[in-house]
């Protein structure tokens, strides 16, 4: 869908009669339980907020697609389900799907003109998921193109705007998740990770996001941009829907050569404990330049808060987060034109309607197909794996890897869980670091590391920095420790009410 | 000037897997075009690769095979090139760790003085990989049509180290490779389907220098004939070059059957940098020593040990022993007719090598399905051991029981075609009585020293008894007649 221009003030052309405010910021749970109780059914649920994303989208511009009678057909079974005593945790509320999940008889585009045209013949593992719980796909979201960037303008279908402010980015990759949520236009999203792509947009957007850790969601359906670092993972208003989401997302896949194959874990159980002698650590390498002064604020009263309800802080030091940045913009890239290869306009995408021989169509219908940062991407990676390059930098990458995933090990050592700002800056204005790649690179600074080490990783709002825009509070976890994230980010919310907030203007 | 030719191979055999080396789809031979191509081979967005355990079970049994070692951890690489038949933009493969590393074959051949020479050949590495797809430029007008049928379909590369010095060594080596894989049941061998296929690196140098010359590379030789005469050609084509005072340019080179010659595919210069990474969807395969020993207790017992075993238990030659050790359903043929005759191995090796082998190529049969059982043989085969046909009456009784004359059985066909041999010495002394008394003419020749009338008179006592008569009787009996 492409943007229209209503203004900066959406106009409302619905009736919120049924659908109060109040249930915007509804939780899965109580909207399960408001399902349960058959006070509203799937069909009235999803109509409810199929209204908001077609009153909002043409400005927020955060879904690609949107297909109402097969939402409404899933709502159907989904009351069916509910009707026949079969309901899940997640039975009959719509969630919005990333672009990146490849789902059947759905446009998939990956935000890129190159899959413009590709319907895709098979669910996502994670998809198969969603529909096995019943739950409603209420549209596909907007991303960078390939999910690479920071801001979502790389997206073919053009840039998703901020809920808090139209004229800032909502981050990205996952910008069109962190939109939708932010937005109230669903009650929850699944985005996915490579470098920050949830985290950096559910801060800058206000909600919070979960990176699980590497393996924990399969990869399956989820379309590639650098498979050691990818992974999926929940977008929603608060830790207790993430852990909703986690429940059903996370699980064994035999498609999967890289899916974990572990008992499956309830991410509910741990929610209320108490935080009592949790030591929070605290990189000395996060605190320093860097970080503008509004998000450092926001951080600090965080921590603080967490000190009142009974957590300890002790500084770690990650020495080589510096290194981070070269490290994944180099391993990265390589991954990525080696998987971005397959589009090569032969059996499906984009295909250059005139070409004199074979190298010119793959020259063309690439050259046509990809957007700017996405070749550079490429052709980063492609230099990266030449020969007589490969030592330099694909080598060096990977040993450097290890050493920034040994800094956490050896963090962990001393702390239980630990903290800092998602994201340098609160969200800036769209364009602002378009024409600047590095810039943009650096957005991602906080968040990078976790994806090469392969740790867990959420963003929680923590209030707001100048203009009015949400900070994020990073949550970095040991592996395997969503369980305990999600308490300590469940027990801030219980004390703060940040995560409920959203943009006056969108309250009606 | 004195040229050595030096050549090493790398080939390609197809694994004999039910479904593909990373996808769950069929890899059976011939199905109509992109029928057995499932989401994972036409690579749609966001599938994954899930490696065959089969696949690598076949890799470890080569390795068992070979002496090689088994690498673990072993790592799959992406090799990066654009080609339509090539879904991905890269084929799974294998380049540093690949799961066989090193190993040898020995290879027997017959040199020009008839002797039986042996010689190693060793293996520098085995590796996994899929197959790409196929172009098919026939059939399309202004287009080319892609069958995907082929990819994905698992294969092990197996290459040599430069050890082998002419076409001859070659062909042994192939041949005996050829065997080893069907021998251990990993590949059907089917040479016509490709699922044996050779690439020869082939080089020159003056004889005796230390140095290898540059080498070219012969893709794509599907037939044993044409590896032997590609590299012949080869060799000759840079040896004339060279003794012209020219230079070998590396490259890569097609065979072209049609015109016995090689030509340029690529140059060294064009050779493309095929950016091999580890393919970050696959992790590191471990593969266990439990599992190599399970794969090792499996194992039949090899060629190289049952060709030691029947030199050493049947006094045959490493040749003989070899040639019935070419396949397992030989040696089962031969070890199930021996049984039956344990003190005429030799006599067993020589009809199954001679006669069996002979029916059997010129109707292009296997030894699996060959019409005279062992047991048949054997009871033929003893009637030649007891004298009761002659070994050239015992090709006729062989013809009839090959056409299924008398259910196959032997001492049936002897008894109705009245083909039994006249060993009675009585009989025989009349015989040769007769005959020396109608032919005073080469009687008395051979007196005179002609010993060609000797022939001539054992030809007339066979023609009389239609070559019933035990020869070697005839002979005793003729010449003591003669000396008398």
């Amino acid at each position: 869908m492409r943007q229209h221009g209503f203004g900066i003030h959406p106009p409302l052309f619905y009736d919120l009669s049924r659908l109060a405010n109040a249930m915007l910021n509804s939780s899965l749970k109580q909207l399960s339980t408001l399902l349960a109780a058959k006070k509203i059914s799937s069909v009235e649920l999803t109509g409810e907020f199929l209204k908001r994303v077609k009153a909002l989208n043409p400005d927020y511009n955060a879904f690609i697609t949107i297909d109402e009678k097969i939402s409404l057909a899933q709502a159907q079974t989904a009351d069916a389900m509910i009707a026949s005593g079969q309901a899940q945790p997640l039975t009959g509320i719509p969630i919005a799907q990333k672009d990146i999940f490849c789902t059947k008889g759905w446009l998939t585009t990956c935000g890129s003109k190159m899959l413009s045209n590709f319907v895709s013949p098979y669910d996502a593992g994670v998809i198969e998921r969603f529909n096995a719980a019943g739950a409603v796909n209420i549209g596909k979201t907007n991303m960078d193109e390939f999910a690479m960037g920071s801001s979502n303008e790389t997206s073919f279908y053009g840039p998703v705007k901020n809920p808090w402010d139209i004229t800032a980015v909502p981050g990205g990759s996952s910008g069109g998740s962190a939109c939708a949520v932010a937005a109230r236009m669903a009650p929850a999203a699944t985005g996915t990770d490579t470098g920050g792509s949830i985290r950096q947009p559910a801060a800058l957007c206000g909600i919070s996001g979960i990176k699980p850790t590497y393996g924990l969601v399969s990869r399956y359906g989820m379309i590639a941009f650098a498979s050691s670092l990818d992974q999926g993972g929940p977008m929603a208003k608060s830790a207790e829907d993430l852990a909703l989401m986690l429940n059903v997302m996370t699980g064994f896949d035999t498609r999967d050569s890289t899916s974990l194959q572990r008992a499956s874990e309830d991410y509910m159980r741990d929610l209320a404990k108490p935080l009592q002698g949790l030591r929070i650590g605290l990189p000395k390498e996060y605190f320093v330049a860097g970080m503008s002064a509004d998000v450092a604020r926001a951080v600090e009263a965080a921590i603080t808060e967490y000190r009142r309800l009974g957590a300890e802080t002790v500084e770690v030091s990650l020495p080589n987060t510096k290194l981070s940045i070269p490290v994944y913009y180099v391993l990265a890239p390589a991954e990525a034109s080696s998987n971005l290869s397959r589009f090569d306009g032969v059996r499906y995408g984009h295909r250059a309607p005139e070409y004199t021989n074979l190298n010119d169509m793959y020259q063309k219908s690439r050259a046509q197909g990809f957007g700017a940062e996405v070749k550079r991407r490429i052709l980063i990676g492609t230099y990266v794996l030449s020969h007589g390059y490969y030592d330099a930098y694909y080598i060096q990458a990977q040993k450097l890897r290890r050493l920034i995933a040994q800094d956490f090990a050896a963090a962990f050592a001393q702390c239980d869980i630990i903290m800092g700002p998602t994201t340098p800056t609160t969200a800036f204005a769209l364009g602002e670091k378009s024409g600047n790649p590095v810039q943009m690179y650096l957005s991602d600074t906080y968040t990078i590391a976790t994806n090469l080490a392969g740790l867990p990783g959420m963003s929680i709002p923590a209030g707001f920095g100048d203009n009015n825009r949400p900070v994020g509070l990073h949550i970095i976890g040991n592996y395997f420790t969503e369980a305990q994230m999600l308490n300590v980010a469940h027990q801030y919310q219980q004390v703060t009410d940040w995560h409920i907030r959203m943009p006056d203007k969108l309250i009606t | 000037m004195q040229w050595e030719i030096v050549i090493g191979l790398e080939v390609h055999t197809q694994l004999s897997t039910r479904s593909k080396i990373f996808s769950g789809a069929a890899t059976a031979f011939g199905a109509a075009p992109n029928a057995q191509a499932c989401a994972v081979d036409i690579a749609l967005p966001g599938v994954l690769p899930v490696l065959n355990r089969g696949a690598v079970e076949r890799a470890i049994r080569l390795g068992l095979a070979v002496g090689a070692k088994i690498n673990s951890p072993s790592i799959f690489a992406r090799k990066n090139y654009f080609y339509p038949d090539l879904p991905k933009g890269y084929q799974i493969s294998q380049y540093e760790l690949p799961v066989v590393a090193g190993g040898s074959v020995k290879i027997i051949q017959i040199d020009s003085n008839g002797n039986e020479c042996e010689k190693t050949i060793r293996l520098t590495r085995a590796h996994l990989e899929e197959d790409a797809g196929k172009s098919l430029h026939e059939d399309f007008q202004g287009m080319t049509g892609i069958d995907l049928n082929r990819a994905g379909t698992p294969l092990l590369e197996i290459v040599s180290e430069p050890d082998m010095r002419s076409s001859a060594e070659a062909v042994a080596f192939a041949k005996t490779l050829h065997s080893l894989v069907r021998w251990i049941d990993i590949c059907d061998g089917n040479m016509q389907e490709g699922s044996f296929r050779c690439d020869a690196n082939v080089s020159v140098r003056p004889l005796g220098a230390d140095k290898l010359g540059t080498r070219c590379e012969i893709k794509n030789l599907n037939s044993f004939r044409f590896l032997e005469k590609a590299i012949d050609y080869e060799a000759r084509r840079q040896m004339e070059i060279l003794e012209d005072g020219g230079t070998i340019r590396q490259e890569t080179r097609l065979y072209d059957s049609d015109k016995n010659e090689t030509r340029t595919m690529r140059s060294k210069e064009d050779a493309q940098d095929y950016r091999y990474f580890p393919d970050p969807d696959l992790l590191p395969l471990e593969i266990s020593e439990d599992w190599i020993e399970r794969v090792r207790a499996m194992l039949p017992q090899l060629p190289e040990a049952k060709r030691s075993s029947y030199m050493a238990a049947y006094g045959l030659s490493a040749y003989d022993a070899g040639a019935l050790t070419a396949t397992r359903e030989m040696a089962d043929y031969f070890e199930n007719t021996v049984k039956l005759l344990p003190a005429q191995a030799k006599l067993c090796a020589n009809w199954i090598m001679g006669e069996v082998s002979g029916h059997l190529h010129k109707e292009v049969l296997d030894i699996a399905q060959c019409p005279v059982s062992p047991a048949q043989l054997a009871g033929l085969l003893l009637r030649i051991s007891d004298g009761i046909v002659s070994g050239k009456t015992a090709k006729d009784v062989f013809d009839a029981m090959w056409r299924g004359e008398c259910d196959g059985n032997a001492d049936i066909i002897i008894e109705s075609k009245g083909l039994k041999q006249i060993s009675d010495a009585g009989e025989i002394e009349q015989l040769i009585a007769g005959i020396l008394a109608a032919n005073p003419q080469q009687v008395a020749d051979y007196r005179n020293g002609k010993e060609r009338a000797f022939n001539s008179l054992v030809g007339q006592a066979m023609k009389a008894t239609k070559g019933k008569a035990n020869p070697a009787q005839v002979n005793e009996v003729l010449k003591k007649k003669l000396t008398e």
